[in-house]
Formats: structure tokens, sequence, C-alpha cells
């Protein structure tokens, strides 16, 4: 089975903090990784190959020094990686990127199976896998918590809902995104790290993939950012003073008296 | 193209655009001029955060645009289970009727499924002026393949300006792959959701960077608008029995021999009530020391008749199961009363109960954020104080 | 300090110091307290490929030496000297094949120790030989086309564990210290059972245990080299290993001074952290200054021999001793430096203390190790006269 997995680069760290007095953005040595869902995305993508005997992909768009991190990935067992990078893919929201790499992953060739991260640390939209799969106008199915069966041309897996989760067959060629739970991934191996030393990433443009400068990157994306803030938490905190015994009665009048759902429960 | 460019003319070197990149693409070069670098993805951050207007920010403008005069009316998505309409189909509701108003258009749910005659009254109850439904054997449970064709054919045929999905499982999936077909914009997980009072457009408004920064987002050019909408964020109406309202069924063609099944459902949870239902929520974090001392966190949940929630951080260490998870990865909540305990408040677990009405925070660390957001705080131990309030609310219910 | 490692060296380093970080710090205080013997880890270490680091090519290995399984040990002792050890006594039960096994013996044995398959040990000490080695009673008498082995091993790392022990028995006691030999026993051959496991002070995620021969027959041909070099083969052997020791060793100082500098930055008293006192600071410099050394004097040493020099045992005996009292040193400082809570069982820094002791004792105690080095010392002067 030939598995593309779909990766994207995101900052270290979430915490972006903010500096208050000047409302602006901290940066401390926020070094970039790639986004924590995308690893078990890999790690799935490289069990199903070595169980099929096939070949792992990843495709990823981003700027040309995300090439170090894609060698990061062929380190765990991804046979070859592509890097999507090109002026024209800035910018890019949900939908062109769906696009671009929807048109990057029909340069590659044939494939069964594409697989995703759940969402983007970054982002957290969780819109490209299934926009992608309409690019490509094939199945879909997010939040994979397992795959119990995969074979040419179906796979059933396991979809995990607010509740339990849902069996779903579909189809192949399909794509799947994966949350947490699907596999513990492995850390790279001696061999696996020459290997990617060694390991050359082809990095692709937009006339190299053939797609569409106006529906890429900024100029293909429907929806814009047109203001910035900070959010500003107004809420005035009431501290309750004293002996832990009159912290605890305090609080415990204060909000016994603001007729709770507690109180319901008092009068029936 | 669209472009952006520095006006090193009017560049003072004061550094505030490069604070205010949230992706790092500007630095200062040798000669104190900012420098745009190649990450940059154009979000124009830096444009508002210069006070001497000395970045230049040609927006394209982007040449296949429909005619969006011939696009009308605000439809929501109405999930349901069974029959029933979930309750985020309401809290959709409840935003959608302020934008139909301030937009003076009507409000309409879409339903799909099998057997919701009772779902229509409800949804008119709740809200919305029409209800569009769609109903066969084979939409009983949600199917990403047909619901997706159903509702493109819909918008197809009526020209939605604006549709809201719920940021649940099922949303998540549906909305993203409707938006992709019909090449239009989606903004998940909006917090805020305004008509824009001077083009009548959608402003849609979003954390990023895990709420360090919000962001509002448009569609200017594109139909419909699309946005989903975390579960607990808007609030639901309250039910209007003499409310009046349409109720459709269109004509759509029901595709069968679909590449997708769904072969069985099965449902883990046994909780009596759900996390995202309850009223009082009692929460734990890492400052609870250890797993057996959640037992304090049982116990005044059981006391005040409310639900047990938990931090990241403890679900990781594998102190409780994640359903309990309160956070940007785990549950959205917004009970009436929030008791976080033990918990420093970091901006993933604030995303998922800020909108809690009433924040209780007790913390060994008077400088944790959490207190930022708390409407009452305690500065203690928390395996002090738990008992302690244990008992004050023992003593009056009993 | 540059240590100048080759891209691959550092590779090999980085890797290990993955494993111990985010697979073996978090389970160490665990498998410490109830004496569990890390088959996880071992598997992770197979899967990374780093248990051939030091095999040669030929037999599935990396090709590395000494230097690279020493890189890999003091990783792994950062964050545990116990688990470390399922690695390292591996190492030691393997060096007499390389160095003395027959091609025959080699292409059978290392590839699944290269594959991390199978684990080795090395069976030398007995009740009543430690550092007096000659007073070895297992004997190894042949009969026919089989060696018939009976006696017991006492405190054999890895022991039940590994799959492959090299042996060394008594074959010919009129010989004296040439009447040794050195044999490959296979777990699982009858004869050869496991005695007691022991409850040691530290280490405890190591397991150590009696091996016990009783009429076990082995095929002659799993003699390695020839009759009576059993001694030679374990000198030879551990000559080389030593270094392994003193990575241990100096892996565990390393980690016990990063706990005692972090703890420092955060602890409290008198309005400030404890790193501003300087009575504080001169012992975490000391610390650190005795690691450096330790350092220099482990790499060096690993260097020196895996260039093929023939005379090792000087330094060999050098670096194990100086590494290994580093440990005592630096544990016992940072437990110092913690305070209270370094004697707390919750605080990493009180096992490493107890794990820093067997340094000192094993592989050769400290005392024969300062025999060794004097020796050596007297006969260099002798010779050059």
């Amino acid at each position: 089975m030939n598995v593309i997995v779909c990766v994207k680069q995101v900052p270290g760290t979430n915490e972006v903090k903010m500096n208050k007095e000047t409302n602006t953005i901290i940066r401390e040595g926020i070094e970039a990784i790639i986004n924590p869902f995308d690893t078990y995305a890999v790690e799935e993508g490289v069990r199903i190959k070595e169980q099929t005997s096939g070949k792992a992909t990843v495709i990823s768009m981003g700027i040309p020094s995300v090439v170090d991190l894609l060698k990061e990935t062929i380190a765990v067992g991804i046979d070859d990686a592509v890097l999507l990078s090109d002026r024209a893919f800035a910018g890019a929201d949900s939908l062109a990127t769906s696009y671009a790499l929807s048109m990057g992953i029909k340069h590659i060739g044939e494939y069964d199976l594409i697989i995703c991260g759940k969402q983007a640390m970054d982002g957290d939209t969780a819109q490209v896998g299934p926009g992608l799969a309409e690019k490509l106008n094939i199945p879909h199915t997010t939040y994979v918590r397992k795959i119990e069966e995969i074979r040419e041309g179906y796979i059933r897996c396991q979809r995990m809902t607010e509740d339990g989760y849902e069996v779903i067959e579909m189809l192949l060629p399909a794509v799947i995104t994966v949350v947490k739970e699907i596999n513990e991934p492995r850390l790279p191996s001696l061999k696996g790290m020459m290997r990617s030393k060694k390991a050359q990433i082809t990095v692709w443009t937009t006339d190299d993939i053939g797609a569409d400068k106006s529906l890429c990157g900024l100029k293909g994306s429907p929806t814009q950012v047109v203001k910035t803030f900070v959010p500003i938490h107004d809420v005035k905190s009431e501290m309750m003073e004293g002996t832990p015994e009159e912290q605890a009665s305090k609080l415990a009048k204060k909000l016994l008296s603001m007729q709770f759902a507690i109180c319901q429960e008092e009068e029936s | 193209m669209a472009s952006i460019k520095i006006i090193n003319e009017k560049c003072v070197g004061c550094r505030l655009c490069i604070g205010a990149c949230p992706f790092g693409a500007m630095e200062m070069s040798n000669d104190r001029k900012a420098v745009i670098l190649d990450n940059c993805t154009l979000c124009g951050a830096c444009v508002s955060a210069c006070k001497f207007e000395a970045i230049d920010f040609q927006k394209e403008e982007v040449s296949n645009s429909v005619d969006i005069s011939l696009y009308e009316g605000i439809w929501i998505f109405a999930e349901q289970k069974h029959g029933e309409p979930e309750s985020i189909a309401y809290e959709l509701l409840g935003v959608g009727r302020t934008l139909a108003d301030d937009r003076n258009t009507t409000l309409t749910a879409v339903l799909i499924g099998n057997r919701l005659d009772d779902a229509c009254k409800k949804l008119i109850m709740q809200g919305a002026d029409r209800v569009m439904v769609v109903e066969d054997e084979s939409l009983d449970h949600y199917n990403d393949e047909s619901y997706t064709d159903i509702f493109v054919q819909l918008i197809r045929e009526n020209n939605p300006e604006v549709i809201l999905m719920g940021a649940t499982t099922y949303g998540r999936s549906l909305a993203p792959r409707i938006a992709s077909r019909i090449n239009t914009g989606l903004t998940a997980d909006c917090t805020k959701l305004e008509i824009d009072p001077e083009d009548g457009k959608l402003l849609q408004t979003r954390p990023a960077f895990g709420g360090n920064l919000m962001a509002t987002i448009i569609c200017p050019n594109h139909r419909p608008q699309m946005a989903t909408v975390r579960h607990k964020v808007m609030k639901e109406l309250e039910p209007d029995d003499k409310r009046t309202g349409e109720i459709i069924r269109p004509e759509v063609t029901i595709p069968k021999d679909l590449k997708i099944k769904v072969k069985d459902v099965v449902s883990t949870i046994c909780e009596m009530v759900p996390l995202t239902e309850a009223d009082i929520i009692v929460s734990g974090g890492r400052g609870m020391g250890d797993p057996k001392n959640f037992a304090l966190i049982n116990e005044l949940a059981e006391i005040l008749g409310g639900a047990v929630g938990a931090s990241r951080a403890t679900v990781d260490a594998g102190w409780i199961e994640y359903s309990h998870q309160v956070g940007q990865t785990g549950q959205t909540v917004g009970p009436q009363v929030y008791f976080a305990c033990g918990i420093s408040g970091a901006i993933q677990h604030l995303a998922g109960m800020s909108s809690s009405d009433t924040i209780i925070a007790i913390n060994k660390n008077p400088d944790a954020p959490i207190f930022k957001v708390a409407t009452f705080g305690i500065v203690g131990d928390v395996m002090e104080m738990l008992p302690l309030l244990i008992k004050e609310f023992k003593a009056v219910l009993g | 300090m540059n240590y100048f490692l080759t891209e691959e060296q550092e590779m090999i380093q980085e890797l290990a110091a993955k494993i111990a970080d985010e697979k073996i710090k978090p389970v160490a205080i665990e498998y410490d307290e109830k004496g569990i013997f890390p088959r996880d880890i071992v598997k992770i270490l197979a899967d990374s490929d780093l248990c051939g680091v030091y095999i040669p090519e030929e037999y599935g290995g990396f090709g590395g030496g000494i230097f690279e399984m020493a890189l890999v040990v003091e990783q792994l002792s950062r964050a545990c000297g116990g688990i470390a050890l399922a690695y390292a006594g591996t190492g030691l039960g393997t060096y007499p094949i390389i160095l003395f096994g027959t091609e025959e013996q080699k292409q059978k044995f290392l590839p699944p120790i290269a594959s991390g398959e199978k684990l080795a040990a090395f069976g030398l000490t007995e009740a009543n030989a430690g550092s007096d080695a000659a007073g070895i009673q297992t004997t190894a008498v042949l009969d026919g086309d089989e060696y018939v082995l009976n006696g017991t091993k006492q405190w054999i790392t890895n022991g039940g564990e590994a799959d492959i022990y090299t042996v060394v028995a008594c074959t010919n006691r009129a010989k004296g210290a040439r009447g040794f030999s050195a044999f490959i026993v296979e777990k699982d051959t009858p004869g050869f059972s496991f005695g007691k496991k022991e409850n040691k002070m530290g280490i405890r995620a190591s397991v150590t245990s009696e091996l016990v021969f009783e009429d076990c027959r082995i095929p002659k041909e799993n003699l390695l080299s020839r009759e009576g070099m059993g001694f030679l083969v374990a000198m030879k052997t551990l000559d080389r290993t030593r270094p392994g020791v003193a990575s241990q060793a100096l892996g565990i100082a390393q980690g016990a001074l990063d706990e005692a500098l972090k703890y420092s930055l955060e602890r409290e008293q008198f309005g400030k952290t404890i790193s501003s006192f300087q009575a504080v600071q001169h012992m975490m410099a000391d610390m650190a200054i005795q690691i450096e050394a330790t350092r220099c004097l482990v790499y060096q040493t690993c260097r020196h021999i895996d260039s093929g020099a023939k005379s090792i045992s000087k330094e060999s005996a050098i670096s194990k001793v100086f590494a290994s009292d580093t440990a005592m040193k630096v544990t016992i400082d940072a437990v110092q430096v913690m305070g209270g809570y370094g004697y707390m069982k919750e605080y990493p820094v009180e096992k490493m203390m107890r794990d820093a002791k067997i340094t000192q004792i094993y592989e050769g105690t400290n005392q024969i190790q300062r025999n060794v080095i004097a020796l050596e010392l007297i006969k260099g002067i002798k010779t050059h006269k």
C-alpha cells in the first residue's frame, strides 16, 4: 500500500507570551517543530507501509527550511519527502492549502491512503484533511483512533466521537485524519538517522506541480485576517482573605447567595 | 499578486512590528530598518502595529469572486441524534437569531436525518424562522458523503449568505468538505460573530496561538460565508412555543452507492451527566499533588451535584480519563460554576472553560494565571481548602 | 567542551540521550523501587539500532568501538545507572566473543546481540572468587564432544535475563592461573539454571543472580580460544570494557549534578535561591570540575583503546578508579545540595548515590585497580632501565 502523510511545520510552543505594556508578542527562542498530531500520522503511515511492504511519502507546504524537519520523518521510516515551497503559497488559508497539497499529491502519483493529523497546533482549524479529500474527490473520515483493517481498495477504521466511537468503512483511495490515541510514535533508529542525513528532499514550486497560482496562497484564500488584537480579560477577581477557615466560609456564603443550581438542590 | 514592503523612509526602527508578528517573520537590519522575511504569511498584523505607516500592504483583489448580492439568509446546521436536536443546534440558533435580525433576513435551520417532525417544531421554538428538512432512512445516522452531497445541493439551490455549524466531530468534518466543494471560506471555532454595520458582511472572531491572540476574519468575496462555533460558547434562546415558522421539504436527490458506510456505533462513556451539560464542574489540576487526592474533587462535585473535570496534565499523567479533560484539546465547557483546584490556568485550559459564568480558583501560587479570569479566588493549599469547603457545603446542603 | 565527536558519534549520543530523557527518566524511580528489569527499554534500544553499536558490521552491528559503547552507556546512565546496565552488562558478556571468538562463534552469537534480540552476561565471579579470580571453583571437564560444567557463579549482572553467557571455569587445577578456560553457554541448556536474584543497595533495575551449573553439557565448539586461555580472555575483556563502567559512573555523576543544579535554582531560602549561596556554588563547581576531568579521561581512554594500542591495562584502570570515585563524591554532594529533599525517595538523587557505590566495587574493585596501576608503573620503570 502506498501511503502519503501530510505534515506541517508549526512554532515550537503555543505559549506565545504577550508583553503587556506594548501589546506585542514576545518571541523567545521559539523553534519550529513538526505539528505534534502529524507525528502520529507519520507513525501510522510507517506502520502501514511496514505491514503491507509498501511505500510511505511525506508531503508538506512551507518555507525552504522545512526541509530539515522533513528529514526527521525519514529517520523514523518514511521513504521519501516532498516540500511544496514557493512564494505563491504564502498566506494560504485552509482552502488554498487543500488545493496546493492536492496538486502536489497528484504530482506524486499513485496512492492508496492519505493520512493527516487531526489539527495543526497553530491554526487549530482541522480543515485541511476534509478539504484536501474534496479536492482529490475521494472519501474521508476524521478523528480516526484505530485502523481495524486495510487492504486493496478498502479500509475499516474507528472514528472517535464525543461519547465513544463509530466503525466506518471506506473505499480506497481515501483520506483519514488521526488522533493521538491511534499509536505511540517511535523514536528514530540509528540507521534511520544516517539515512535521513543523506536524504535528498524534493522541493517543488507551483510550476513544478502545475498549480494555478491564483488558487494558491493569499490569492487563493477566501478568508482574510482583518484585525488581530490581544484579548482583554476584564474580569476583576475577588480574593477571599483570612485564615483558611475564613476563606472557605466566605466563598461558600458568596456562592450560596448567588442563586445557583446549588440552591435549587437545597430546595428540592 | 499581494505584496508587502517596508517604506524605508518612514521606518524609524521602533521594532513594534517585529513584536507584533506572530510568525517571527520580521527583523531589524543593520541600519535599523525593519526587514520582512521569507516566512511572512501576509496576515497584516504588522500593519496595524506600525504607528508610522511605514508598511505598504497591497491586498490583491481576488478575481474569482461571485456576485454576492445574489446570496441571502442565515443558515445553521442543526445536528441531531435519533431525531433529537443536539444542544449545539440551539446555541447556533441563538447567535443566528441576532445575525438574522441585524441583517434583516431569515434564519433557517437545515435538518438532515430521519423522523424529524418533532425536531422541526423544537427548532422553531428556539429561534428558527424556517426549517429546511431532508428525511430518508439512509440518512438516519450522520454520513460525511451523503450529508455533504445533500447540503451542497441545498446551498446551490438557495444561495444562503451565511452558514453556521457546530465545531463538533461531525461539524468539523462536514463544514470543510462543503467549503472545499463550493470553494468558499470557512473560519473555525469562532467565539464571536457579528454583522459589519458598514457592509453587512460577517465578522468572524476566533482565538489564535492558543488564545493569546484574537483574530477577526472576513470572507469578503466568496459566498456563503461559513463558520464553525464551539459547544457552550454561544447562548441558546429560551424556548418559545408561541413562535411560528415554516417547515420546508425541498426536493433533493438522495445519494446512493456511497463509498463511506457507518458499520457500527459504540458508546463508551457512561456518565450520568455529560461534562459539557453540567451546571457545576469541579476540576482538578497538577496542584492536587497526587491522583488519590482527586477523591476530594469527587466529593465536592458530589455534594454540589456537579461533574468532575481535569486539566490536561492530570490526564496525561494517567490520574483520570480523557473524558474529563477540559481545555483546548479536551472539552469546552460553560457551566454556571467552575472550580479550578490546583490548576495554574494555562491558556490551553482557559480556552476550554473561560466562558463559565462564575469561576472559582484555588491555588497556592498568587501569580497563577487562573486568578486573572477567576470571579473568586483563594490563595491557599487545595489540600487544606477542599476539606473546609466540603464541610461548609455539607453543613448547608446536607 | 567540544570533544570533537564524529557525525556518527554525535548521532549515537543524541539518540541515546533522547531515549534516556524520554523513555528511561519517567520510569527510573519506579523500576528501582520495585526491582523491575527494563525489558521495555531493551526493546526500545533494540529498535533504535543502538545494541549493535560496538559490534562489527559483518555481524549486523554498527562497527563502532568502546568509545561508541561508552557514549551510549553515559547517556543512559544519566537517567538510570541500573537500567543502563542491561545494555552495558551485555557489552561485557559479548566482548569475549568479539575478541576471541572463532568465525563460526561470531556468526552464531553476535548477530542476535547486535539486533537487540538477545542479551549477554559475563560469568566470572564466585562466592570464593571475587578480587581473587584464581579462586574459581566452577569446573569444566571434557567428555567426548562436550564439556561438562559444574559450579555456581555469584552476582552475575543480567543473570536469568540474558540468553548468552560467557563463563570462566577451571579445566586444569594443576596449572594454576593457566588452568582456566572461557566458554559460551546458552540459556535453557539442560543443567544450567539460575539461583536467587539479589536484593541490592543500588542499580536495582539491574538483575544480579547466581548461575548454577549441574552437569551442564555444552558442545566443545563453545570453548572460546584454547584451554588455559580463560584468565587471559577475562583480563583482556575487562581491560577493554572497564571504560564502560567508567562511563556509567560518569553518566550517574552528570545526572546527579543536573538534578542538584536545577534544584538549586528553584529552592528558595532566606529570600533567595540557594544557588546564590557561595557554599552551594562551590560544591557544584567542584562537582563540575570532577565530572569534566572524568569525561576527558574516559573519552581519551576509549580512543586510546580503540586505536588498537597494545598496552591498555593501566589506562583502563585509571579511568575506572577516577570515574567511580567521582561518581561517589558527586552523588553524595548532590544529595547534600538538595538537603532534606535529596534524602527523600521521591527525588532521584538518593538513588543515584546508591547506584554510584557499585562502580567503585565491581569489574575490579578500586583497590585492585590501584594494585594494577602501581604494578604497571613499576613495570614501566623497570623496562626503561
